[in-house]
């Protein structure tokens, strides 16, 4: 409800283009973790602090800012990641594809029928904007680690979303919500490393190949 | 009258100073204590009191080239107000025939590259074309931005309009506005993430590659007037940077000179501290300079 709400949702959006220009996974995490202290950050923003605010900023902080990223930044350690390969459509087709999909977010919001309240907001359009784009980041990325990472800018999306609901949604289904999304990227975690292990490589691409590449 | 007159002196004498503080820079980075800050002008000076060669195949589009190119970065010089102070001309829409007037000096900058037939002068002008195509939206995407929140359409009202009120309400589109133009100044320039003025392997060369050619007062004319666009796009960016009032005209003069000082050293540090892009990641980094524009247009059209 305020302009500091809106520059950090900026912010949201800019970390949104750097996943999908960068070439380092490490960035990409990294960036991911600035993403989620920015969400944890926003609920005290938008409403006043008070304790159902804050339980949802600190699970936040420690989930998105902190518990993930570590643990995505682990799995890299472990598997020999090597050189990220080139995204479908490359570098510069994804930056291209991310601020379509922005633009678009924009021109939608302003089309839906939102709460008086809401209407001058960048909450909506954000929101729409981030879920596009971490869907563009899912699907473009070749190797599973960088998919995650666009799995969690999806979900980082839907938590926007639902930032416009706080006053009257229950913690539970918030706690429910971050409890899906660690379970989610623990099966991720698992089916990377066994992809590495059965094809010596978490290249996605080549799981289509019937048979071992020599 | 006098803010005439130090505009025209400030305009013709600053620009080398500029290259100065940024070797400087370097060179303190560096370790070392690099040539004089007016080694510049002492180069300029060499330059042109020596003789020209002019290559047999070269026809008189060749010895143009530097000629337009420095008359066009100068009429451009005259469009854009510095600091506080408004400019020689200025009417409406002189914010195209400004961005026009840069994209001619380089046109003649890249036909007389051509004109010389030598293989790797015309790569660098392949170069210098794609960089500067990627480039110009971002130029005009600001100046779109700008004059829609200032509501004026002559640079002088959209680049005197920002201040820091205008900060506080939209921000978020100032930041992006200034590290789009930031990129923009760089690459225009030849500045180190894009292209290294200082390079002598032509494969890698932009700019320089195209200047191998001229000599003599027609090479001087080439680098005054790249010191010359340095500052023309200083001043543009500082306006929206540093939307710094002081209340005297000639202590707003001092603030002009000392932020471009102060420009001209960040580019230093971007210079010490960064190595160059690879080639195919420039476009890349420009294409993202401008989405960051396109968004701050999204930002204040909204």
């Amino acid at each position: 409800m305020n302009a500091a709400s809106d520059q950090l949702l900026v912010l949201v959006l800019l970390i949104n283009i750097l996943i999908l220009g960068t070439h380092r996974t490490t960035v990409a995490i990294r960036a991911m973790a600035a993403q989620g202290v920015i969400l944890g950050l926003l609920p005290i923003l938008l409403y006043s602090i008070q304790s159902h605010t804050l339980i949802i900023t600190i699970f936040v902080l420690l989930a998105k800012g902190l518990f993930i990223p570590w643990l995505l930044l682990g799995a890299l350690k472990k598997i020999d990641f090597g050189e990220d390969l080139q995204p479908l459509f490359g570098y510069s087709g994804n930056i291209l594809a991310g601020a379509v999909a922005t633009m678009l977010a924009f021109f939608f919001a302003a089309q839906l029928p939102l709460a008086p309240q809401h209407r001058d907001l960048l909450i909506v359009p954000a929101a729409l904007a981030t879920i596009l784009t971490g869907f563009i980041a899912l699907t473009s990325r070749r190797k599973a680690i960088n998919q995650v990472v666009g799995y969690l800018m999806l979900e980082n999306g839907i938590f926007i979303f639902g930032l416009l609901l706080t006053e009257s949604m229950p913690l539970m289904v918030e706690a429910g919500a971050l409890l899906d999304l660690i379970a989610g990227i623990f099966v991720m975690g698992i089916i990377i490393k066994q992809i590495g292990r059965e094809f010596s490589s978490i290249d996605t691409s080549r799981m289509t190949a019937l048979r071992e590449v020599e | 009258m006098l803010d005439i007159l130090i505009h025209l002196v400030l305009m013709v004498l600053m620009p080398p100073l500029l290259f100065g503080v940024i070797n400087r820079t370097k060179a303190s980075f560096a370790g070392r204590t690099g040539p004089p800050l007016l080694q510049p002008y002492f180069d300029l000076f060499r330059l042109f009191r020596k003789g020209s060669i002019f290559s047999r195949t070269t026809t008189w589009v060749f010895r143009a080239g530097p000629i337009v190119t420095l008359a066009a970065t100068l009429t451009a010089a005259l469009l854009i107000p510095c600091g506080n102070h408004s400019p020689l001309l200025s009417f409406n829409g002189d914010m195209i025939l400004f961005v026009y007037l840069l994209a001619l000096g380089r046109f003649f900058t890249t036909v007389a590259a051509l004109d010389t037939g030598s293989s790797f002068e015309g790569m660098g002008a392949a170069r210098e074309v794609t960089y500067s195509c990627l480039a110009e939206p971002v130029i005009f995407i600001a100046l779109l931005v700008l004059s829609r929140l200032s509501g004026s359409l002559s640079l002088v009202g959209i680049l005197t309009h920002s201040s820091t009120a205008l900060w506080m309400t939209s921000g978020a589109a100032l930041v992006m506005l200034v590290v789009g133009l930031f990129f923009v100044i760089l690459s225009e320039n030849c500045r180190i993430p894009f292209d290294d003025p200082n390079t002598h392997l032509e494969l890698t060369m932009i700019h320089e590659v195209m200047v191998l050619d001229h000599s003599g007062p027609a090479f001087g004319m080439i680098l005054y007037a790249s010191a010359l666009k340095l500052y023309i796009l200083g001043a543009f960016f500082l306006h929206l940077l540093l939307p710094l009032r002081v209340a005297g005209s000639l202590q707003d003069w001092l603030v002009f000179v000392m932020s471009m000082i102060l420009l001209a050293v960040a580019i230093g540090v971007v210079e010490s501290s960064m190595a160059r892009y690879r080639l195919v990641r420039v476009p890349q980094m420009l294409l993202s300079a401008s989405v960051l524009a396109a968004f701050a247009l999204m930002l204040v059209v909204r």
